[in-house]
């Protein structure tokens, strides 16, 4: 028993450190192409400060934010991701189908609706203020999700049609919404919702970065409740867990994880999906292991869709969000084929 | 036994001839409001004594009545598709916004538009019969290739998968080509293109595919029963299933390159007409092609009047009305009691 355990872990420690290496070489790929082309040397002189300046405002004032906020949003809605599956017991589970990053969005356009008189966009207090707005909306969808998905429990499959239909009607009012803005707020909350990391600043990374910080940690700390989760709700009260409780706590877990991310990142489908499914691949069914592991996975794969965005098609820049789509939608159509 | 039945023949004559004035007298209404109102004398005087010289009589030969016949004619259209798919694959859910067939037009529309942009009228909609093609081949191939059989809400889920995938595609070509504003339009749905020369080709392919669902309608009815049912009484449902299939991607095929994915109507429509008329699909199909026409002529009404003097995407009003009769559907067919 204990070699196994031993096996594991020396297996978690050896995938944390290659998809630790992959995030730094990812890190300077991603750092190094763009329109204008800086070599992977040159990177490491202008973080040293020893570039030219043209050089240190692409990479500092431009790339970099981006990055970094991809590295984020990633991890967050990896995690999410994570979670909801475990929670819900549904490989089909995900904040994008589910409709909840477009209930963070309906939140974000509205508060920028609102206030869009009071505030500059970009300017720091709206930026801050923002991931509460998604969170509330977030939240909102997700209670209405659940509630509409419940007839004497919660199937997977009817729970995923739900959020589609949720998702829908949201969309929906977002469009009208949206027609109502003055043009130049209409342009930017129409590519941000396209799930672009627009106009990322440092601020973003600021407004993000405590979320982040805060809720993935305690994800990792409750990840045992998933464990016992799996082996369903009456042996998970008679190991002594308040099975509601931990359900509850986790759940807001994931949605303030997603709507975080959907304020900083628009609405980025797909990607919650995936990842929860490559960690159980590598690990195995251990949350303490897929969590940090979905975490990485999750940054490290947004990078790289960032990456191919933005240089496939230069100098036509492609959402990111639209990217993770192509390259994940083929994968739940899989997935579902298998499902029973 | 018999009088009941012709009884019953002679309420859904009724009650369909009811729907049919609705429509017309909708199509009036239509007409008559929008950015400034016409009087409907004028509307009357315009259509039966046109003078060119009125001002208000050009704009409503040119611009109201147009748009108003193309909103009938679609919703009739994207309707009746929606009524063969369901009767077709006994889904409650099939319909061509959620099986993705919409997506597939619009996808092969912005393909089309990119690489060739001086394309005709009818060439972009040949381009939209193909696209919708593709949509229900790879549909089939996914219903084939699963193991265990799709049920049909999986199969609604892999529509919905397969909408998500062209839709990003379509997003990625648009963006290289600066496409968005088309992109946008097909999209979000929208009936400000509507002209004379559109309902021409609407008409031309609203006959053949019309007539191929009526042909097929009694076809549907037995084979909605059931398929072993249908193949016991002697009925070829490949034959049938093809014929559905042209019928289904003509009618949305031409709806889509003229007004784009306008949602929900397909799904709707059907439902309702169901409820009101019975299993009989010689019934269901032109029943929904008068209720789709009305629909989606008063989701065109309210998408003009809601934020007037600025259009909002009529596909959003039918998706408001849409959703919650989705919802509905999704709890009671969501598979299984739990």
């Amino acid at each position: 028993m204990s070699t196994v355990k031993i096996r594991k872990r020396k297996q978690f420690i050896l995938t944390m450190v290659t998809l630790i290496l992959l995030i730094i070489v990812m890190f300077f790929i991603s750092l190094s192409t763009g329109v204008i082309q800086i070599t992977p040397m040159e990177v490491i002189n202008t973080l040293l400060h020893n570039g030219t300046e043209q050089q240190a405002l692409i990479l500092f004032d431009f790339r970099l934010p981006g990055i970094v906020l991809a590295l984020f949003i990633g991890a967050m809605l990896a995690v999410s991701g994570t979670i909801l599956q475990g929670v819900t017991q549904n490989d089909l589970a995900d904040p994008g189908i589910l409709g909840i990053n477009t209930g963070a969005g309906l939140a974000v356009v509205l508060y920028i609706y609102f206030f869009q008189d009071m505030l500059t966009l970009s300017g720091p207090q709206s930026i801050f203020l923002m991931p509460f707005a998604a969170l509330l909306g977030a939240l909102f969808a997700a209670g209405l999700i659940y509630l509409l998905a419940w007839r004497s429990g919660v199937n997977p499959i009817r729970l995923v049609l739900v959020g589609i239909g949720v998702n829908a009607g949201f969309s929906a009012i977002l469009t009208i919404l949206q027609l109502r803005m003055d043009p130049q707020n209409y342009r930017q909350v129409t590519v941000w919702l396209a799930g672009d990391i627009w106009n990322a600043n440092w601020n973003f990374v600021l407004a993000l970065l405590p979320w982040a910080l805060l809720l993935i940690p305690i994800a990792i700390y409750k990840a045992k409740a998933l464990d016992v989760f799996n082996l369903g709700d009456e042996v998970a009260a008679g190991l002594g867990i308040n099975v509601e409780k931990e359900r509850g706590l986790l759940l807001l877990i994931a949605v303030a994880l997603a709507g975080a991310a959907v304020a900083a990142g628009g609405a980025i489908a797909f990607l919650g999906l995936v990842v929860p499914h490559i960690a159980r691949k590598l690990i195995g069914p251990l949350h303490q292991m897929i969590i940090p592991i979905s975490t990485l996975i999750g940054a490290v794969l947004l990078m790289i869709a960032d990456t191919i965005g933005k240089n496939i098609l230069a100098p036509s820049e492609i959402p990111v969000g639209i990217v993770v789509s192509i390259l994940s939608a083929p994968y739940f159509i899989y997935l579902l084929m298998k499902v029973k | 036994m018999q009088a009941l039945i012709n009884h019953s023949k002679l309420l859904k004559t009724i009650i369909n001839l009811i729907a049919f004035i609705t429509l017309i007298g909708s199509i009036g209404l239509s007409v008559s409001y929008g950015s400034t109102k016409v009087p409907i004398e004028t509307v009357w005087q315009a259509v039966f004594h046109f003078q060119p010289d009125i001002s208000a009589h050009q704009v409503i030969q040119e611009l109201r009545l147009p748009r108003a016949i193309t909103a009938a004619l679609i919703g009739a259209f994207l309707a009746v598709s929606g009524a063969i798919m369901q009767g077709m694959t006994r889904n409650p859910l099939a319909s061509p916004s959620i099986m993705g067939v919409t997506d597939g037009a619009a996808f092969a529309l912005v393909i089309t538009l990119a690489f060739y942009p001086s394309v005709s009228n009818l060439g972009g909609t040949f381009a939209s019969f193909i696209g919708a093609g593709i949509a229900v081949s790879i549909i089939f191939i996914i219903g084939t290739l699963s193991s265990g059989g799709l049920t049909p809400v999986k199969l609604a889920l892999a529509g919905v998968a397969i909408g998500a995938l062209l839709r990003s595609i379509s997003s990625v070509i648009s963006l290289h080509f600066q496409l968005e504003k088309e992109m946008g339009f097909w999209m979000a749905g929208g009936l400000d293109g509507a002209n004379w020369n559109a309902i021409k080709i609407l008409i031309f392919s609203g006959i053949i595919g019309m007539l191929i669902a009526l042909f097929i309608s009694k076809s549907i009815t037995v084979l909605s029963l059931g398929e072993e049912m249908a193949t016991g009484l002697g009925q070829n449902n490949t034959l049938i299933k093809i014929l559905g299939i042209v019928s289904v991607l003509i009618l949305t095929g031409v709806s889509v390159s003229i007004a784009g994915a306008v949602g929900f109507i397909g799904l709707i429509i059907p439902h309702i007409t169901r409820f009101i008329m019975g299993k009989d699909y010689r019934w269901i199909i032109p029943s929904s092609a008068i209720f789709g026409a009305l629909l989606l002529v008063l989701a065109d009404l309210v998408s003009r009047l809601v934020n007037a003097p600025f259009e909002t995407p009529v596909g959003a009003i039918t998706s408001l009305i849409g959703v919650p009769f989705f919802l509905y559907l999704a709890r009671n067919s969501g598979g299984g009691s739990k």
